[in-house]
């Protein structure tokens, strides 16, 4: 694998997509930062901050409520932002784009609105043991709300899910599978194609929860034939507070608005309300019209480096980082699935991930410790925490051997 | 930021060999503290002579300030009464987050935790401990009372 990997297709200069990073450009605690916690949250290009800039300078009125010239402009822009997370999701109809703070917001969305309306006793919902917190919680709310039952399908030492097992949890009462594309805290990959396939055969639904997947690889909601699939916008490199949830349009349609105000209304009476169309029923007050600027930009500048190409090069980094980190003594990678994307969680022995977080910290090496908002992961593997590297797009080998070189500073310290 | 400050000797060596570590038997008073943004769990137990900590242990998973803070707090209280407690902490509060704080001679070896001062984020490791201590003051008081 990794001599398949030392000639990847396509040229991706890392060097030079890192000068499009202001941020990187700084010192942390006297050494050049080196930014591994892509996983949390990605950096913006300066075509973003510009884009976002040129907006706030330019362009801003409030969207769809003036006749004046910068309330047309705004709302241009903001809706020329949906077309292009509508080519960027290859959906069919920007009826099926809408504009919500996050992946959490956009899995919210879909639990309370579908699921409180066509949920109750005896249906079931079935997400997987390697779940971010976000892609739970929503859904134990709605089982309190309507009855309905939560079911969870198991994984493996390796951090993949239990195919059969998911399979077999499937059953005509299942009437939807919410499952993440890319596991936030192990890096596994998910077959979300063999499991939207099993789900439909049943009569259920899908939601991908896609927040770790879209700054890694092209995505196409209507190849994965997935019914919801949800994102945030600052992991592919855009601003935070903006992010996509992507709906079929014949669900979003018979589905009730789930929040009520300005924007998602056609007529308004103390009698009677009717509401506004796909996709702005779901969007209640004014947007975050600057975010969406800002994911338009982070969209074209993600395609404009190449996904193929990206995706080759975070794998590189990935199979050195792996390599590296297993020849460290005391080191245990925690997720070792068979197709993982550029996450690497870990432990150290003798080294609590906070003490590790630290040391790397003073080392100029931002990493992520903790749960990873993903708890039960943690459980199953007995560790109260891991250290987390994750790369991007900026990430470099000599980013790589700064870590390693972070590590070894750790168990001197330690011992 | 200078690592060795923070992971000073004392600090090392009570996070590879915690003193006072385990279950105490015949406890009067127990407590268990829970950082749920690090997973840090830990329990004190304490055995009263009158007013007094005669006995102290712990036992828990949490990282080195946090093992090392228990494990040095442990030693700190024993023989100490609520008020002098409270007075101790009060000052290990001073000492962790008070801007350009200085340990007094009087602290012995808990100041050696004068150098997560520098580390904002890794406070609340250094408390954790106290706090549970704190719950397990008070809950020896609640049954006090609710015996009387």
């Amino acid at each position: 694998m990794a001599t398949a990997l030392a000639t990847p297709p396509g040229n991706f200069d890392a060097e030079r997509v890192r000068r499009d990073f202001p941020i990187l450009q700084q010192h942390v605690n006297g050494r050049a930062l080196v930014y591994l916690d892509n996983a949390a949250s990605g950096q913006r290009p300066l075509a973003v901050l510009r884009a976002v800039e040129h907006y706030e300078t330019h362009t801003h009125a409030n969207v769809h409520r003036g006749v004046h010239t910068l309330s047309q402009a705004a709302t241009d822009a903001f809706e020329g932002a949906r077309e292009r997370a509508r080519r960027f999701l290859n959906a069919g109809s920007t009826r099926e784009i809408v504009f919500v703070r996050g992946t959490t917001e956009g899995i919210n969305l879909v639990a309370q609105s579908f699921g409180r309306a066509r949920l109750g006793r005896g249906d079931e919902i079935l997400i997987s043991a390697l779940e971010h917190h976000a892609n739970i919680v929503p859904w134990q709310m709605v089982c309190e709300q309507t009855g309905c039952t939560l079911k969870v399908a198991p994984i493996n030492r390796r951090g993949e899910i239990e195919l059969d097992a998911l399979l077999g949890l499937l059953s005509s009462r299942t009437r939807l599978v919410a499952v993440a594309q890319v596991s936030n805290a192990l890096g596994t990959v998910v077959p979300v194609e063999r499991i939207v396939q099993a789900a439909h055969s049943c009569g259920a639904l899908v939601l991908l929860d896609g927040a770790q997947a879209v700054a890694h690889a092209p995505i196409d909601v209507r190849a994965l034939g997935c019914d919801f699939y949800a994102f945030s916008g600052h992991k592919l490199y855009g601003p935070t507070g903006i992010g996509v949830l992507y709906g079929r349009e014949e669900l979003l349609q018979e589905m009730p608005p789930w929040q009520g105000g300005g924007e998602m209304i056609r007529t308004v009476s103390f009698e009677h309300t009717t509401y506004n169309d796909l996709p702005w029923k779901f969007e209640a007050g004014t947007p975050n019209i600057s975010g969406a600027v800002g994911l338009a930009a982070a969209m074209d500048y993600l395609e404009s480096l190449g996904l193929e190409a990206l995706a080759a090069h975070e794998q590189r980094l990935l199979a050195q980082a792996t390599a590296a980190l297993e020849r460290l003594p005391g080191i245990e990678i925690i997720g070792t699935a068979a197709h993982k994307a550029a996450v690497l969680s870990f432990t150290m022995r003798g080294c609590h991930p906070h003490d590790l977080g630290t040391v790397l910290d003073s080392q100029g090496v931002a990493i992520r410790t903790g749960h990873h908002c993903a708890m039960p992961v943690m459980t199953f593997f007995d560790v109260p925490a891991t250290a987390r590297a994750s790369f991007g797009c900026y990430n470099t080998e000599a980013d790589v051997a700064a870590l390693v070189a972070a590590l070894e500073k750790a168990r001197e310290v330690f011992g | 930021m200078d690592l060795k400050d923070l992971y000073r000797d004392v600090i090392l060596d009570h996070n590879r060999q915690p003193r006072n570590f385990g279950a105490l038997a015949h406890s009067d008073a127990h407590a268990e503290g829970h950082n749920p943004l690090c997973g840090d769990r830990l329990t004190v137990w304490l055995r009263f002579d009158g007013d007094r900590i005669a006995d102290i242990r712990f036992e828990g998973k949490g990282c080195a300030i946090s093992t090392a803070s228990a494990s040095l707090m442990t030693e700190a209280v024993k023989g100490k009464d609520k008020a002098a407690i409270k007075e101790l902490y009060d000052r290990i509060h001073v000492l962790l987050t008070e801007p350009h704080a200085v340990a007094d001679a009087s602290l012995g070896k808990l100041a050696a935790l004068g150098g997560v001062n520098e580390f904002p984020a890794r406070v609340k490791c250094a408390t954790l401990c106290w706090h549970t201590l704190n719950a397990a003051l008070e809950r020896s008081a609640d049954a006090v009372s609710t015996e009387e």
